[in-house]
């Protein structure tokens, strides 16, 4: 995998910095839709990427193997691709497998061997090891060992599909028109420092969690030494990379809900929180002064998402923009408003949160029964 | 004996503009001027001039000038005048050569071998003149996680937290080494800045007990002033095991300067010598420390950080690790260039490591095992400006102390002269006509007035970055670059050279 890894950083920066845009689109009654209007929405704000990275994460996308591991996995070479499958069929039990299908368009150009895997770990985790630990080391060993193989999504009844180019155009070449899942988040990425490499582009994943991100974290060498004491290394150099480790961590690991890890990644001013109740007051400050390492500073927009739920985020002053709309139990995030009125005229309400004001869709509780009553109240407030 | 030492400085008096007013006469400490009533002339003894400028300053009619005896002895790189003048002064006296303030020789100040980052393009830098900019820090263990009740109540109970508005402190620095109108200058400063200052080890003056809220007090090994209302009306108590000027090496206060008040405020009777032993006699090891570190926490009833203080020396990666196992909230490097109120020149000037790989060293250690939450990191000796504050907080520190330049601050010209007892500022001297000098009205002031033009700065240099939050920069070695160092030095550093 050496080989990837350097063309992602060719010059070795300390980062690679990028531009983008996002967008992302669920429906909270968990009904499945085809991409389409995703595609249509991101090629919208073509502007806003520059060709070399697009991608999309699509969730509910393998329900007739919803139990099982998906890998998606780029191959350089037959002889990586060889001995990735011999290390996948001693680590998992391989139920079953097929080359992702793709249509040649002109606009694509070398693209690398792409394949997918459906596997289950049966016995072959050791005692005491969650599934989900031992997927995790077991992408973390391929990605960083093995020769010429990158796994790109690895999650259940979810997918990541992304390369170089525009995202309409990856969209074109991974037909994703043709899958229907409940939600859709897709990214078209600038960067300028990097040739772009398929691994490179967003979304990025580990298990089902996937990160889009527009921004560039000013705080990333922070970020990512605090990061390092809890095991995570970025091997990627890219900020995004941070921004899902930093969720992981926080949230698979040390438990917290989004709210809560919002007010980690883009905390209120301290003079703000001098302002709140005793015990809001005693709660931010402590989550500032433990985490304060974890502060994304800097501008960005992120769109986080996993089975069931999808969050849309900016930074505490909100120097990249992030716009919500609803319609029903349709709930989107875009870069811009007028890629969600493309696809979407008739909506009922659209707002700009203010800067670290999560904004979450959740499976569980639909937009109509639940609705984003606070989030709209606020809204209102603000109008 | 005759001394074979020539003047270091020449004094030059205009007589056109001297009006032979004597305040020069007056002003001087080390008598090098004199009146001659017969001829009715203000005349100098230049062999005693230690050039600190107070008669330049205070010269009515700026008739003086003080220059430096040239003194072109034949050119030698290895037999330089200060080191020849070194040994005829030992000659003539048979004693350690004794000085003030911090090593002046000419190792790497790596400060000046590092430059910091700004935005451009890719992200935006952000004006403090018109949005927020924070350098709130918080000192005292944090743990490894916050755990939540399920109404996401807070379940996690921090240690005690020390809340700072300017990541800048006043370091110790004793009473009977300063007068009591530079401690209360200081403690009035860090009170009205949202700062700390530090008693140093020579105990807290009742006086002065009012702004214990933003007080550090130390326990050295002498254990001068050290009481229960001490401890409990401090902020911080903190450990002193060593100095940056002298590592290894204890404290002497000659008698001469341990007054009434100063005899009060020690628990020493008056006029008796104040012998700082060079270890603490209690901690020969580092559970000995542990034990120390958990007593006061207990005397404390666990209301306040507990610090420990050392010299930046060889191994502190190792020692800090331990320190923080024994239980230190906050840990405090002094490095190589820290100053002192008295201390052998040799060792001033040659043990000890500069405070930028100390720190460099110690941080990276902490992460390594994981426990760098555990404590917060302090740094001194050398410290000149918000350009050095922002770049050790960049390396890793939480905070830095300062001492000399707050002393520069009150009027000090850093003329090494603090040991000798006879400070022409006031500073530096318990001699109560002198110590006079020092207003604490104005002084609080200039100190207050130099933290805040160093905040204004900092929050300049953080916006310039693109970042809001001092969190931000604490620890973030990227957006440092070396200039001029070797593979070696950027390794510890932690920082790349500059271009790559």
């Amino acid at each position: 995998m050496k080989e990837i890894s350097q063309m992602n950083n060719p010059y070795h920066d300390e980062k690679v910095i990028d531009a983008c845009s996002i967008f992302g689109v669920m429906d909270t009654s968990g009904r499945r839709f085809s991409g389409e209007g995703v595609i249509r929405a991101i090629a919208n704000m073509h502007l806003r990427s520059n060709g070399l990275g697009g991608g999309f994460a699509i969730y509910g996308l393998y329900p007739e193997y919803a139990e099982l591991y998906a890998f998606h996995i780029m191959y350089l070479s037959r002889q990586g691709k060889r001995q990735t499958e011999a290390f996948l069929k001693e680590r998992f039990d391989l139920v079953c497998d097929e080359e992702i299908p793709t249509r040649p368009i002109p606009a694509i150009v070398a693209p690398p061997l792409l394949w997918r895997y459906f596997l289950e770990v049966g016995q072959h985790r050791p005692q005491g090891q969650s599934d989900d630990d031992y997927v995790v080391e077991q992408v973390m060993d391929i990605n960083t060992k093995l020769q010429d193989a990158f796994v790109f999504s690895s999650g259940k009844d979810m997918g990541v599909f992304k390369g170089v180019g525009y995202p309409e155009e990856i969209a074109d070449y991974f037909c994703l028109e043709k899958y229907q899942a409940y939600l859709w988040t897709a990214h078209g990425r600038f960067p300028t420092n990097t040739p772009g490499w398929w691994g490179g582009a967003h979304p990025f994943s580990i298990l089902d969690w996937t990160v889009i991100h527009n921004g560039e974290i000013s705080s990333y060498g922070i970020n990512r030494r605090y990061l390092e004491q809890f095991g995570y290394h970025c091997t990627m150099q890219t900020d995004t990379e941070v921004v899902a480790y930093a969720v992981d961590l926080l949230m698979r690991k040390h438990g917290l809900p989004i709210e809560i890890v919002a007010k980690i990644l883009a905390p209120s001013f301290w003079t703000d929180i001098e302002r709140r109740p005793s015990g809001e007051q005693r709660l931010l400050r402590t989550l500032r002064q433990v985490y304060g390492s974890l502060l994304l500073n800097g501008p960005f927009t992120v769109i986080i998402a996993h089975q069931g739920e999808m969050i849309g985020l900016t930074d505490r002053i909100r120097l990249r923009p992030l716009t919500v709309g609803v319609r029903g139990d349709m709930l989107y995030l875009s870069s811009e408003e007028s890629a969600i009125r493309l696809v979407c005229p008739d909506l009922e309400r659209s707002w700009i949160p203010m800067g670290g004001e999560p904004i979450v869709g959740r499976l569980k509780q639909p937009l109509k029964s639940q609705s984003l009553v606070t989030a709209r109240e606020k809204a209102q407030d603000a109008d | 004996m005759k001394t074979y030492l020539p003047a270091k400085f020449l004094i030059e008096r205009d007589p056109e503009r001297c009006i032979r007013c004597q305040v020069c006469v007056n002003q001087c400490t080390f008598d090098s001027h004199y009146y001659d009533a017969e001829d009715d002339e203000v005349r100098s003894y230049e062999e005693s001039c230690v050039g600190c400028h107070r008669c330049v300053l205070f010269c009515p009619t700026k008739a003086l000038t003080i220059r430096s005896n040239p003194l072109d002895y034949r050119d030698n790189y290895n037999w330089r005048p200060e080191v020849i003048e070194d040994i005829i002064r030992q000659a003539e006296t048979g004693g350690v050569l004794l000085t003030g303030m911090g090593d002046d020789k000419g190792q790497r100040i790596y400060w000046d071998h590092l430059v910091l980052n700004a935005s451009q393009v890719t992200n935006p830098s952000i004006d403090p003149l018109r949005e927020p900019m924070e350098l709130t820090t918080y000192l005292g263990q944090k743990p490894e996680r916050v755990e939540l009740h399920a109404d996401l109540s807070l379940k996690t109970e921090l240690a005690p937290q020390v809340r700072l508005e300017v990541p800048v402190m006043f370091a110790a620095m004793s009473y009977g080494a300063v007068s009591l109108n530079v401690h209360e200058s200081l403690a009035r400063a860090a009170t009205e800045m949202g700062t700390l200052w530090n008693t140093g080890e020579g105990g807290l003056h009742p006086k002065l007990y009012k702004y214990g809220s933003n007080t550090i007090v130390q326990v050295a090994s002498g254990r001068f002033g050290v009481h229960p209302e001490y401890l409990d009306v401090a902020r911080v108590v903190e450990i002193k095991i060593g100095q940056g000027a002298k590592p290894g090496i204890g404290g002497h206060l000659p008698g001469e300067k341990v007054s009434l008040e100063v005899s009060m405020t020690r628990m020493i009777p008056q006029g008796t010598d104040a012998l700082s032993p060079a270890p603490q006699h209690d901690i020969y090891s580092i559970e000995d420390l542990a034990q120390l570190v958990w007593a006061l926490k207990e005397a404390t009833n666990y209301t306040k950080p507990v610090s420990v203080k050392i010299a930046a020396v060889h191994n502190s990666a190792a020692i800090a690790s331990g320190m923080v196992r024994a239980g230190a909230d906050i840990i405090v490097l002094d490095g190589l260039r820290g100053s002192t109120g008295a201390a052998p020149k040799i060792i001033r000037d040659n043990v000890g490591i500069p405070i930028e790989m100390a720190l460099a060293s110690v941080d990276s250690r902490l992460r390594q095992e994981g426990i760098r939450n555990q404590t917060s990191i302090v740094v001194s000796g050398g410290i000149r400006n918000s350009g050095d504050v922002a770049k050790a907080i960049a390396l890793g520190a939480d905070a830095v102390y300062i001492g000399t330049a707050a002393l520069i601050a009150l009027g000090c010209t850093v003329c090494q002269q603090c040991h000798t007892g006879k400070c022409a500022w006031g500073i530096c001297t318990t001699d109560l006509a002198l110590t006079r000098r020092v207003n604490p009205d104005i002084g609080a002031r200039r100190l207050a007035n130099l933290l805040r033009g160093w905040s204004l700065e900092l929050k300049d240099i953080l916006g310039g970055m693109g970042v809001n939050a001092l969190e931000s920069l604490r620890g973030n070695r990227f957006h440092l670059r070396g200039v001029g160092l070797t593979d070696t030095e950027l390794e510890i550093l932690g920082v790349r050279m500059a271009g790559s």
